[in-house]
């Protein structure tokens, strides 16, 4: 029997469905492009599953060392991950709960610098970084990753941290505990979904991060993104390829963020719904 | 063992000060209660004494040592919240070993403390548990029992019985007091509930507004209210008010009359008064008898029956509103016009600044 609140569930669920469904296409048709043969690729005509084969995967590999890429993604974007913790949790615990009067004023100032473009800064960046040896060096890269999710880690560590109650730390400090001990014994046990979710956030946003990686970096530091930049070539367009290069860039990522999309999602409404 | 001494203690937010120049010191072995209305700075004071809350001026010092600049971890104070504050991740043991485990205690040592105090406040069957699977009542013991495993210097106490209800704020009020006599630990307790002040006191410090009113024992506040407000604020129910005018003072005593004409006679020698000056006359609901007989006449207005004794509100003649305690198989019914005859060895006389006069 259909009711009127079965039939609108139904509906949504349609909705719901087809909107995923749009958002992922292009992903959908990547993936499937990257299994065809390049003139499967290009011809007018769909054509769906003749020569099913991961030839591409492996000339991309051997064309372009895949591996080297990814495991300078992987460095950078953990390792940037790390280093932003490591400074914005010790802010963010300071701003929750040693609030002064600019504490605010700080936060929004720190975020408003997200709103500025990445090239407004990159001739000093570049010229800071050719004159420390920086570039095209997975070190610099890390540094200038992590100071861009800086702002975002801090403010999202700063609402978490908001959640703990203030007793409980001031509990610890009465136990004896130093600063230190509060927030290692404390603090991150207590908002421990928090960190998790804003680690996640943070390694998918310097994961795909391009500006940087495309600027400062050239060969020896380069990540996936500029491996996927670089298949944009001069020797012509191979889409197949292209597309098995491209589905392999996102797929660690992809798998992360789907193994831990119960945590992504809480991290990211944070707030939002209580 | 130890003693905590506050000297022009001040704090301020921004511009506004809470806390206006308290001295006081909180004897050796001594349970030692702060009381005094909602926001009068109960929390505040404790919060600085316990290293939370920073002093804007004046000196703490705990033992005779200065301490306004150690930080509240190198205190050696141990403070139970109201909302207990427990440590949600750990189990109930691992809430009352954490300081010890801090301070870098062995384990076996670590353990018989916790068993010790488990003993003490009953929690041996609830070790294993993590706060959230215990009761109100169960948590408040487990705060309790995180402060005693420390061997404090000084117990501090913020209100942690207002959560609990009626039944097991009496039974908890009178283990609290047991444990400080087996202890012999000095502590501070907060609280706006006088009836706890009165009854677990060694002795009372009343604040209003950021100032200390009076300090006492409970008898000594009960019997000699230094001003109006602590009059009003120790006892229960409270003490009644009566405007009067000061008719003849002499060696042996003093008359006064009440606005409706009633002429009271006290055996005050009270030289400080002249006639003509408007007093306030303050009496116990127990120090007042009700029958046919007195010098004040009233009609009642509720009759509240607790059992054992009932407290009869009334209209006085001058339009007062009077409390007056009376044996609970007293017959008195609402409406009734009755007389008062106060016993005038407890009159407590306040001048027009709302100071006792003795
Ligand atoms: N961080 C703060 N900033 C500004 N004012 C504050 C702050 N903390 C407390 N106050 C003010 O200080 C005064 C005293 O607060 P406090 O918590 O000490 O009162 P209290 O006597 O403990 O009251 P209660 O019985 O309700 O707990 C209150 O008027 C409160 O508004
Ligand atoms: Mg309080």
């Amino acid at each position: 029997m259909i009711t009127p609140s079965t039939s609108r569930k139904l509906l949504l669920t349609l909705l719901g469905w087809s909107v995923a469904l749009v958002i992922a296409f292009p992903v959908i048709w990547m993936v499937l492009t990257s299994l065809k043969s390049e003139t499967e690729a290009i011809s007018r005509v769909p054509h769906l599953f003749t020569h099913v084969s991961l030839n591409n995967y492996v000339a991309v590999q051997e064309q372009a060392k895949y591996l080297r890429f990814a495991w300078n993604s992987v460095v950078v974007s953990f390792g940037s991950t790390l280093l932003a913790l490591l400074l914005g949790i010790p802010a963010a615990y300071a701003m929750a709960f040693m609030p002064t009067r600019r504490t605010r004023g700080t936060l929004l100032w720190m975020l408003s610098t997200k709103m500025m473009p990445s090239v407004g800064v990159l001739v000093p960046v570049y010229l800071l970084f050719r004159d420390t040896g920086l570039l095209d060096t997975r070190t610099g890269l890390l540094l200038v990753d992590a100071l861009g999710i800086l702002p975002v880690v801090i403010w999202m560590l700063y609402t978490f941290f908001k959640e703990v109650p203030r007793e409980v730390l001031e509990a610890g400090r009465m136990d004896g505990a130093g600063p230190l001990r509060e927030v290692y014994n404390l603090l991150l046990p207590l908002s421990m979904p928090g960190i998790v979710s804003t680690s996640l956030l943070a390694v998918i946003l310097t994961w795909n991060e391009a500006f940087w990686s495309l600027t400062l970096t050239t060969s020896r530091a380069a990540p996936l993104t500029a491996f996927i930049a670089s298949f944009s070539s001069p020797e012509g367009l191979f889409y197949a390829k292209l597309s098995a290069a491209s589905t392999m860039a996102i797929a660690p990522i992809l798998v992360l963020g789907w193994a831990s999309q119960k945590q992504l999602v809480r991290g990211l409404t944070f707030g939002a719904v209580k | 063992m130890a003693t905590v001494d506050l000297q022009q203690l001040r704090k301020s937010y921004n511009s506004t000060e809470i806390i206006k120049g308290i001295d006081l010191t909180v004897r050796d072995q001594e349970l030692t209660v702060f009381v005094g209305p909602s926001g009068c700075g109960k929390s505040t004071l404790l919060r600085m004494i316990a290293g939370l809350e920073e002093i804007t001026s004046g000196e703490l010092r705990i033992d005779g040592q200065r301490v306004n600049d150690v930080p509240a971890a190198k205190r050696g104070l141990a403070l139970v919240f109201q909302s207990y504050a427990l440590y949600p991740h750990m189990t109930v043991a691992e809430n009352m070993s954490f300081s010890l485990k801090l301070a870098g205690v062995r384990r076996a040592e670590r353990e018989a403390k916790v068993m010790e105090a488990a003993r003490i406040l009953h929690l041996e069957p609830l070790l294993d548990r993590k706060p959230k699977d215990l009761s109100g009542g169960q948590r408040q013991r487990v705060a309790i029992g995180r402060a005693i495993v420390r061997h404090p210097r000084v117990f501090l106490f913020d209100e942690p019985l207002s959560n609990l209800d009626a039944a097991l704020r009496v039974r908890m009020r009178q283990e609290l007091t047991k444990l400080h006599r087996e202890l012999k630990a000095t502590m501070i307790y907060v609280t706006h509930d006088q009836v706890e002040a009165m009854t677990m006191a060694d002795r009372i410090v009343v604040l209003q507004a950021g100032v200390v009113e009076q300090v006492g024992t409970p008898m000594e506040l009960y019997r000699s209210p230094r001003n109006l407000f602590v009059a009003g604020f120790i006892g229960s129910p409270r003490m009644n008010f009566l405007t009067a005018t000061v008719t003849s003072v002499s060696e042996t005593g003093m008359a006064m009359t009440l606005t409706d004409g009633t002429t009271i006679h006290a055996p005050l020698p009270a030289s400080a008064l002249g006639i003509g000056d408007t007093i306030t006359l303050g009496i116990r609901p127990e120090h007042i008898s009700l029958g046919v007989e007195g010098s004040i006449g009233a009609q009642v207005n509720l009759v509240e029956h607790l059992g054992s004794e009932s407290y009869v509100s009334l209209q006085a003649n001058s339009g007062e509103v009077l409390t007056v305690r009376v044996s609970g198989e007293s017959k008195i019914d609402p409406e009734e016009t009755v007389r008062l005859a106060l016993d005038t060895d407890f009159l407590h006389l306040f001048d027009a600044t709302g100071q006792r006069i003795s």
